[in-house]
């Protein structure tokens, strides 16, 4: 791995990362021994097959999960052997999450759903900023139900940026969307990473959007398989697919 | 309001269907215990303000008679602060148009002045004048009964003399809240009165002059009461005197006392009964409901909301819940409590019921609901916390299912796929499918409370009235009498067959314990008033020992063939070692019986008589009435038809009015499980329904597997609930056990079958409710969102 044009320490450094689920009597090994630094500000694309541990490797990185063996760090705080309460702190704290589901609470309006993060944040934008910034400034009072796939998508990266994250780590932010939203999107999420200096990692089964990247790394059976610098870094406007 | 607030507001509307049950449900439970606790409070309050304000005796004694002149002595008995003594004199009362025996106890006011103990409340007119022979005061339930009004005038047969007096005022005494005559085992206002009247003229036509045969003793505390009690013994033996006894043996007293502790055993039992089945429910609720915002809990994690943060938004819902429910309770509780107060007064002679809410009761529920419901929550979210909210994130993974043991046992393909669908459903889920059972089994258990005491009483009645005591009229002298008495009564026209009893009053003690009743001679050959033995079946008296209440050998720890210590309370006041020689079942009371011609040498006394039970011609009942008014010696005559309706009455008043509420409640209960019960199954199965419905399933085909699931756990939970309730009255059966009657575990097939029914019907409107809520799935809703 080259780390060789970083300088100071990295914001993640992960160490022989192992991720073992237990269904039954079968064990799925999800991660086998990652070695990974991120560093600051970084803006990263994570790419790999469907079931190649990807989603596995972000949630712990944000603090979701834990790994079954190996050591993460952040900054100067050790993830791996954080307890819940440690977790949940450094997740307030810290981390800004759009999950690859939307998880979406129900019974709150989009407005409320971002309110829900901002809330507890520190110095977090308006949710009628965040919502602004991802299109959606005119559907502030509806609920889940009465959004589209790819809005509620959206809505979900709305809470997730408006804390202004540290972190911002993106499960398939743009797979439910259209082009021209999945631009809009993306474009969100670069300035949070451009303006206030978020390590950014986003996940995508769309190699195209590799472009936008600092680094690209490919995961594959649960192992990073390779890494590759972006030499000329693309803004999101001039991505199509 | 936070945004988490708002959550809670949301979801409370959107499960505001079940939320509403399940209030209602803790509200019953709030409700019993208010209603109970409060009328038990307010009894016990209004009770001990009578005693305190008219000045209610600690000490009593009933003797012969003797002079005036030994009073003076009683009042110098160390210990005591007031000795008065009184005349009480039995009397007949000769209504006019009322063709029955009505038993009268005269006693007496002092000349001058009111009672100085056990005054009167007056209720209209006054009281009588000093030395006026003419006026009488009489009890004001009995006025009521019979329309008597001040100014009226009552004809009074006292010793064998027809006098008609002037009713002056109606009052009541604390001396007499709970009145029975002899004889009688239960309260009859219509056929036994209670009057006074002032001393001399009741000396004169009872003559007693210048002589008393009735003291009350106000204590000062500096000595015990059974000093006193031993004192006035010595003094007054020599008097006849009937044995002095305080106020735990005053048969008003100790009637109420023995009912109050009744009310406080039930004040435990429903309450606990119904508010633990209702925080059992909230539980599984509340449990269900945080399993299903999974997700959501995961969510609020992953975005840095603490465990702690979390747990207190599904506390704050449930407490929400709980508020409502203690609200309503409360008001129910209230209203209830003041009615069941009011029934209590009616056949409780107080004059005034204070009604009394403590405002630790209102606590107490508060804090058991909310404890109940908050535990439950906290089990619920811990349980959801505990996942990692990645883990939790995640869709949950296509169940594991299996195929159920129906299937393997090869029944596979005698079942249609839906069908097939509902039973690996519940196998899916064995421990929600148990608990769910056993919620809606609890909820039938419950309805079985209620009817339950109808079915008891009703047997103890068949056992008492027509099985032990067959007698159509039984007759109480005022005093022992010869046996003669009986050929006189037998030759009596209409008069088949008589049957003499004689009634001694005893302390029985046996070792460190003591039980005061009286010992009854039988005669031998008895073929009216039969004793049963633990079986039911006749028990022949035997020629020595006695036969005990089976209940009164145990309080007195007592086995066949020990010897038990009988001190005689009257007479020669001679204390002898009897052998027991059986026990008896007995639901009412508590006795003992001995042979009768066995009983009169033990008390050295020729072949007396206290009473006869006779076996009387339908059409003689009248012209016999007519002639025991005049005859002086009998003091009351119980019908035995009487004594039953006058116990159904009560038993309607007091034990259906419970009856019916509980059965109300538990009903409410019942529907409230199941419509939960059926919501969440709805809950849980919403998306895959909605599915099916997508691939093209009928709404009839969906309902089917939604509300089959349902039917089948009902079915498995009827004959559970049919145990439980059998389980449940039993517990209930075994606390109200006392001095004044033992309950038996009886509960009638009419009974099961209601809590069968109700379960079902419960079943049934829940079904319908979801079946509604079925019609209307939203299909695209449901696809769309993840829950
Ligand atoms: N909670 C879990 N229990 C059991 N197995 C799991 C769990 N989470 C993930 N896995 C398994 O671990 C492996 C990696 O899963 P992960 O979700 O990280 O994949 P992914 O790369 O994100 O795939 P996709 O692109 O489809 O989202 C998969 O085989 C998955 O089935
Ligand atoms: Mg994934």
């Amino acid at each position: 791995m080259d780390t060789a044009q970083h300088t100071g320490p990295a914001v993640f450094e992960a160490r022989g990362l192992t991720k073992v689920y237990q269904m039954g009597e079968v064990q799925v090994q999800a991660l086998r021994g990652v070695d990974l630094d991120l560093w600051p500000g970084e803006f990263v694309v994570m790419l790999g097959p469907s079931g190649s541990g990807k989603s596995t490797l972000l949630n712990i990185l944000g603090g979701l999960d834990v790994p079954t063996a190996g050591t993460v760090r952040y900054q100067d705080h050790d993830l791996s052997v954080y307890n819940d309460t440690a977790l949940t702190r450094y997740r307030r704290e810290h981390v800004g999450f759009v999950f690859q589901f939307y998880n979406l609470i129900p019974s709150l309006t989009a407005r409320e759903n971002v309110a829900l993060v901002t809330e507890i944040a520190e110095k977090p934008m308006t949710p009628e900023e965040a919502l602004r910034l991802v299109g959606l400034g005119d559907r502030l009072d509806h609920f889940p139900a009465q959004l589209s796939g790819g809005e509620q998508q959206r809505v979900a990266i709305a809470r997730a940026i408006a804390k202004n994250p540290a972190v911002l780590l993106c499960d398939e932010p743009t797979g439910a969307l259209d082009v021209t939203t999945g631009i809009v999107v993306l474009e969100a999420i670069s300035r949070i990473n451009k303006e206030l200096g978020t390590t950014t990692v986003v996940i995508t089964h769309n190699s195209d959007i590799a472009a936008i990247a600092d680094r690209v790394i490919h995961i594959s059976d649960g192992r990073v398989a390779s890494v590759e610098h972006n030499a000329r870094k693309l803004d999101p406007r001039e991505l199509h697919w | 309001m936070t945004a988490l607030d708002r959550k809670l507001w949301r979801d409370l509307w959107q499960l505001r269907a079940q939320m509403f049950a399940i209030m209602l449900v803790m509200a019953c439970g709030v409700a019993t215990y208010i209603m109970f606790s409060s009328t038990l409070d307010s009894l016990q309050q209004s009770r001990s303000d009578y005693y305190r304000d008219y000045r209610f005796a600690e000490a009593f004694v009933s003797l012969k008679r003797a002079p005036q002149a030994v009073a003076p002595r009683l009042e110098e008995i160390p210990g005591v602060m007031v000795a008065e003594t009184r005349v009480t004199a039995w009397a007949s009362v000769d209504l006019p148009g009322f063709p029955e025996t009505i038993t009268a106890l005269i006693t007496s006011l002092p000349d001058h002045g009111p009672a100085l103990l056990n005054a009167l409340y007056l209720r209209q007119g006054r009281s009588v004048e000093p030395g006026r022979d003419d006026e009488v005061v009489i009890d004001h339930s009995f006025a009521a009964a019979h329309q008597l009004r001040p100014g009226d005038r009552i004809p009074l047969i006292i010793k064998g003399k027809r006098r008609v007096l002037t009713i002056v005022g109606t009052a009541m005494s604390p001396e007499h809240i709970y009145q029975l005559r002899p004889g009688a085992f239960f309260p009859d206002e219509q056929r036994y009165a209670v009057m006074w009247m002032a001393r001399t003229p009741l000396g004169y036509a009872y003559e007693m002059k210048g002589a008393f045969n009735s003291v009350v003793f106000r204590l000062d505390g500096s000595r015990s009461v059974e000093d006193v009690i031993d004192y006035a013994d010595d003094i007054l033996a020599p008097y006849g005197g009937l044995g002095a006894y305080a106020r735990a043996d005053q048969l008003s007293h100790k009637f109420l006392s023995e009912e109050f502790k009744q009310l406080d055993t039930i004040t435990r039992i429903f309450p606990v009964i119904f508010l633990g089945v209702a925080a059992f429910l909230l539980n599984i609720v509340v449990n269900r409901l945080v399993t299903t915002q999974r997700e959501q809990v995961a969510v609020l994690k992953a975005f840095g909301y603490s465990n702690a943060a979390i747990a207190l938004h599904y506390i704050k819902l449930v407490l929400v819940v709980v508020a409502l429910a203690v609200i309503v309770g409360l008001a129910a509780g209230v209203w209830l409590g003041r009615g069941l107060s009011t029934i209590y007064m009616g056949f409780y002679r107080l004059p005034y019921l204070m009604f009394v809410l403590r405002p630790s009761l209102v606590l107490n529920a508060t804090l058991f609901t909310a404890a109940a419901a908050t535990l439950g929550t906290l089990l619920a979210v811990r349980a959801a916390a505990r996942l990692r909210p990645a883990e939790a994130m995640r869709p949950e993974p296509p169940a594991r299912y299996r195929e159920t043991l129906l299937e393997r046992l090869g029944f596979k393909h005698a079942l249609a796929q839906p069908t097939r669908m509902i039973f690996r459903h519940i196998g899916h889920r064995p421990f929600k499918s148990t608990l769910t059972v056993l919620g809606i089994a609890l909820a039938g258990a419950i309805t079985t409370t209620g009817l339950f005491q109808g079915d008891t009483v009703g047997y103890m009645m068949d056992i008492q009235y027509n099985v032990a005591s067959r007698e159509d009229m039984s007759l109480t002298f005022t005093e022992p009498s010869s046996r003669r008495a009986l050929h006189e009564l037998s030759s009596l026209p209409g008069v088949e067959y008589g049957e003499v009893f004689r009634n001694v009053p005893v302390l029985l003690r046996h070792e460190h314990r003591s039980y005061r009743t009286s010992i009854r001679g039988v005669e031998v050959g008895n073929q009216v008033k039969r004793l049963l033995d633990t079986e039911l079946r006749p028990l022949p008296i035997p020629v020595d020992g006695v036969l005990l209440t089976d209940y009164l050998g145990d309080l007195l720890e007592l086995r066949v063939g020990d010897l038990l210590t009988v001190e005689v309370l009257e007479g020669n006041r001679r204390v002898y070692q009897v052998p027991v020689a059986g026990l008896v079942k007995e639901y009412l009371g508590l006795f003992a019986y001995m042979d009768i011609a066995t009983l009169n040498q033990l008390l050295g006394e020729g072949r007396a008589i206290s009473g006869a039970w006779l076996a009387v011609d339908a059409t003689a009942y009248g012209e016999l009435h007519q002639r025991f008014k005049r005859t002086p010696r009998v003091a009351s005559v119980v019908e035995r038809t009487q004594d039953m309706q006058n116990f159904n009455r009560i038993m309607e008043e007091t034990m259906l009015y419970v009856a019916f509420i509980s059965t109300v409640f538990s009903c409410i209960i019942a529907v409230g499980v199941v419509y939960n019960s059926a919501r969440i199954i709805l809950t849980e199965r919403g998306r895959e329904l909605a599915s099916l419905r997508v691939l093209g399933f009928t709404r009839g085909e969906i309902s089917y597997i939604l509300l089959g699931e349902l039917a089948l756990l009902t079915l498995a939970a009827l004959p559970i609930g049919l145990w439980l309730g059998y389980a449940l009255c039993g517990y209930i059966a075994s606390t109200l056990q006392n001095e004044l009657y033992r309950v038996p575990l009886v509960i009638d097939t009419e009974t099961y079958a209601f809590s069968a029914a109700v379960t079902v019907a419960a079943t049934v409107i829940s079904a319908l409710l979801v079946r509604h809520k079925l019609d209307k799935l939203d299909l695209i809703a449901v696809l769309k969102t993840k829950e």
